[in-house]
């Protein structure tokens, strides 16, 4: 079965005055169809860059070798009409902020229906009674209303559902979604999650939900990829690396992760150290300086992801040998 | 009984005909460290505005240390917030891009004419940027030269530098990454055991807010609608709407116990979601009489249609405003 998206080899380097900056080093992954694929780093950590590579979207001194398949076709080379055809149809993002990702002087309705009627030819009318459905589908109240109404009008909730909406509109493969709830409430924030938890059984098609947070990804991923300094360190399903995982920095990452129950301790854990700066040239392990159990040969040798399908770890000293 | 370091009595603030905060009543004890916990829109951040009276209210009275804020002089404001200063969410905004850093944490010793000398000064700001965890060679860098949780420290440490009794975060982890999340709370934790001020701690988050509060207060709509100590609160909430919050919070898999049976039969809050069922309403929406919540909460009677519960304590420092905090005794575990 040919994956929705395959990525091989990956590297991202930002041009800049004092010369070039990798932020994605050597990241391979692959998603298949109708999987939830969570990716979880810090900023910086080269998570989003991944996606943003996959849909064209680099910044323009952003130079990216390997290759991004997306259902098979070559997506990093590609010219922008064949871009064009796919990305916003069948590969679809989900921005972080929903505040500024709708255009504010075009009403709801004409946002959504430009979608159908760019992307498939249908008809306004028809594209706006598809929009106008496809917003009861992800729950907005009263869609009729909402298709005339401009986005200042509405919530940032509402706002992103009015996205996932968007994101829904041509049925398509993958959904890529950013910190999808990162900008709004806790409350809020539950609802989108639980929504895209619907709208993946409803809809069939795969997700790749990008956080900082494992307690998002937690509820709805069903393999995790856990990224540090532009590289993959871990990949494997959720329930493994939740209950063993292998890198130390996976293991410190979970540790952080405060709590509405259990002890109370008096210092919550934090990782030692800073991630390395933007620039900084890593060619060993790049956790090593942060990591309890670097030996030599992490400051020598970088190590490459390996291990079984599914508890696949980056490190010379994984956590599951002991 | 000795007498609160922050008394705060039925302040309301508007904005046009918006009620934004509606008559809250707290006290804070010097050296507390109190949550305060809300959504968007909640009147959290008008509430800490107006205690420091950045903005004015309406009504009500702030009394810090026996004077009324909201009464004094503006000279005598501006002494007494010396003593009362606020780090915000956002660290590179709310700082000047074109001071450095060591200036910026300096600026207050200056205003408030603490240190004559420039010397003088600047071993205070270098003392002050190591005790954040800065080096003190960082003091020359300009803000856009620091990443979210380094801007943050430097916020803290000018509005520390005073030595203030009472400090207000407002949401100052919000926008940072959960690894320094637990840095900067740790921070404050330092911080506050060494300097011995009181901290009124503002957030959406439960889970970090559960860690460094002796006490958490509940805004909805601009009403406290539950005070308790912190362990109360979080093992057996009294508002639904607090048991809404907690129960929106991301949880690991592996931290997730197992549902304990219910102890109220036919409750709704069972059947419920346990994701809040509507957004907030909005102020425009607000009714006149009855419970803010009433159209969210699945516990509504008749009675919340008509008559706003009063905030009253039902437990020893325990206060909710709910018509059935008295009957709703389900353990968090069955919540979810």
């Amino acid at each position: 079965m040919t994956p929705t998206l395959s990525i091989d080899d990956l590297r991202i380097a930002f041009s800049h005055r004092a010369g070039s900056i990798e932020a994605v080093d050597r990241v391979s992954l692959q998603i298949a169809p109708s999987e939830c694929v969570g990716i979880v780093g810090e900023s910086g950590s080269g998570k989003t860059q991944v996606f943003m590579a996959a849909m064209g979207l680099l910044a323009g001194n952003a130079r990216a070798t390997g290759s991004v398949r997306f259902e098979g076709r070559e997506l990093l080379a590609a010219d922008r009409a064949t871009l064009n055809r796919v990305r916003g149809s069948k590969l679809t993002m989900i921005p972080q902020d929903p505040m500024t990702s709708l255009t504010p002087h075009l009403k709801i309705g004409i946002q959504l229906a430009e979608v159908m009627v760019a992307h498939l030819g249908t008809t306004w009318s028809d594209a706006r009674s598809c929009a106008r459905r496809m917003l009861e589908r992800v729950h907005v109240a009263e869609p009729m209303r909402r298709l005339n109404q401009y986005p200042h009008e509405l919530s940032g909730g509402m706002r992103q559902r009015v996205m996932i909406a968007m994101s829904l509109l041509c049925e398509p493969s993958l959904v890529i979604a950013d910190e999808p709830s990162t900008a709004l409430d806790v409350t809020i924030q539950a609802q989108i999650i639980e929504l895209l938890r619907a709208v993946r059984g409803e809809f069939g098609m795969a997700l790749a939900l990008i956080s900082h947070d494992l307690a998002v990804v937690a509820g709805l991923a069903d393999r995790i990829l856990v990224m540090y300094a532009g590289r993959i360190v871990e990949a494997a399903a959720a329930g493994e690396l939740f209950r063993r995982p292998r890198h130390p920095y996976t293991a410190e990452l979970l540790k952080c992760v405060p709590d509405i129950s259990g002890p109370r301790p008096a210092r919550l854990p934090t990782l030692v150290g800073q991630p390395p700066r933007p620039g900084e040239v890593l060619e060993a392990c790049a956790f090593a300086p942060r990591c309890s159990r670097a030996a030599e040969r992490c400051r020598i040798e970088r190590p490459e992801l390996g291990g079984p399908a599914g508890a696949q770890v980056a490190c010379h000293f994984p956590l599951s040998n002991d | 009984m000795i007498e609160p370091l922050l008394k705060v009595r039925d302040l309301c603030v508007d904005f046009g005909s918006n009620a934004a905060v509606r008559g809250v009543d707290f006290d804070l004890a010097a050296g507390e460290i109190v949550g305060l916990v809300g959504e968007s829109g909640s009147g959290k951040s008008t509430l800490a505005r107006a205690i420091l009276r950045l903005l004015q209210p309406v009504r009500g009275s702030v009394q810090f240390l026996g004077q009324d804020l909201l009464q004094c002089s503006s000279a005598a404001l501006r002494a007494r917030r010396r003593e009362l200063q606020i780090v915000f969410q956002d660290p590179l905004a709310s700082l000047n891009p074109r001071m450095t850093v060591g200036e910026a944490i300096g600026e207050p010793l200056q205003i408030f004419e603490l240190e004559q000398t420039a010397r003088a000064r600047q071993l205070q700001v270098d003392a002050m940027l190591e005790r954040v965890g800065l080096a003190s060679g960082m003091a020359a860098r300009y803000p856009h030269e620091f990443s979210g949780g380094q801007c943050q420290r430097v916020g803290i440490a000018r509005a520390m530098i005073l030595r203030p009794k009472l400090l207000i975060c407002d949401e100052v982890v919000s926008s940072l990454d959960m690894s320094i999340q637990g840095q900067i709370v740790n921070l404050l934790i330092d911080l506050q055991r060494e300097a011995g001020m009181a901290v009124l701690f503002i957030s959406h988050n439960l889970a970090v807010v559960r860690h460094l509060s002796q006490r958490v207060m509940v805004i909805y709509s601009g009403k406290l609608v539950e005070i308790a100590f912190c362990d109360a609160l979080f093992a057996a909430p009294k508002h639904p709407y607090t048991r809404a919050l907690l129960a929106a919070v991301p949880r690991l898999p592996s931290v997730i116990p197992t549902p304990a049976a219910p102890t109220v039969p036919a409750s709704p809050v069972l059947s419920a979601s346990p994701v809040l069922s509507a957004e907030p309403v909005q102020q425009a929406r607000l009714m006149a009489s009855g419970c803010a919540y009433r159209d969210r909460c699945p516990y509504v009677l008749p009675l919340c249609e008509t008559t706003e519960p009063p905030l009253i304590e039902i437990g020893t420092g325990h206060w909710a405003a709910c018509h059935r905090s008295h009957e709703t005794l389900i353990p968090l575990s069955s919540v979810s």
